[in-house]
């Protein structure tokens, strides 16, 4: 792993967490559409703040295309959860929501989460090169 | 009815993530390393050869129904119950799916991590 590889997965969580954040904020001056004003979802998309979560939605979507171009699914998502922890601190600085102490504990979870599969491999080899691997070692027993 | 709306919006999101999440890993395996490739050959390059590939677009549009079904669950629900509430369901729904489709090497440390952070994600919805 690089620091343009550390890079790119800060960009996933920075930006994907801005960007929902941004996004309930617009949805929230929108109020509630139900499946009979569907089209408002539409509509919806040229508010400030929704357009505002959209931009940064695509620097995350960019970020996240390129980090998955060099590392496992398996990896990335749990390597970029601490962004769940960020969008909690935004919602509880920026959008007043409570942040309770179960939620709390759901932070310290999710960081013990987080540095479990960090320390492991972004890339595991694809399985026939893993059976291929497994072979000499069955012929040496 | 909120309830109703709110969780079904929120299976539509881990539905359509999870096939968007699997197929766009799986075009991007296909294409190579994204940065290497714009310094060998330009973004121009890059965004043609992305855009081009038959699995990036399915798996766009599966994003792009996810994105819709979190809007809806947005006007109805607090972010702090619908992104953790997807999100965690989504970490499982995921480290199968790569195992099955994509044949990752989903190993005890990667089951560790994503139990964890799915445990983690489900109580920020508490």
């Amino acid at each position: 792993m690089t620091f343009r590889n550390y890079s790119i997965l800060a960009g996933v969580v920075f930006f994907g967490a801005c960007g929902d954040v941004l996004l309930s904020r617009g949805m929230k001056s929108v109020g509630e559409i139900s499946f009979s004003n569907f089209h408002q979802l539409f509509t919806a998309l040229l508010t400030p703040w929704v357009a505002a979560g959209v931009c940064l939605l695509i620097l995350f979507f960019v970020s996240y295309l390129t980090a998955l171009s060099w590392a496992d699914l398996t990896y990335v998502l749990p390597a970029t959860a601490i962004g769940y922890v960020f969008m909690a601190l935004l919602a509880r600085f920026f959008l007043h929501e409570t942040v309770s102490p179960t939620r709390w504990l759901g932070i310290g979870l999710i960081t013990a989460g987080v540095g479990f599969v960090a320390g492991g491999p972004a890339l595991t080899p694809p399985r026939e090169q893993r059976t291929t691997e497994a072979v000499p070692r069955e012929v040496e027993r | 009815m909120k309830a109703v709306y709110t969780w079904g919006a929120i299976l539509a999101i881990v539905i359509a993530s999870t096939a968007g999440d699997i197929l766009m890993s799986y075009a991007m395996k296909q294409i190579g390393d994204l940065g290497e490739l714009r310094e060998q050959r330009g973004i121009l390059h890059v965004a043609g050869r992305v855009l081009g590939n038959g699995a990036f677009l399915c798996g766009l549009c599966f994003m792009a129904c996810a994105f819709f079904s979190l809007l809806f669950a947005l006007s109805w629900a607090d972010v702090s119950l619908v992104g953790p509430a997807s999100a965690s369901l989504t970490f499982i729904s995921n480290a199968i799916a790569a195992r099955i489709f994509l044949h990752e090497h989903v190993d005890r440390r990667r089951w560790t991590a994503a139990l964890l952070v799915a445990g983690g994600v489900a109580l920020l919805a508490v």
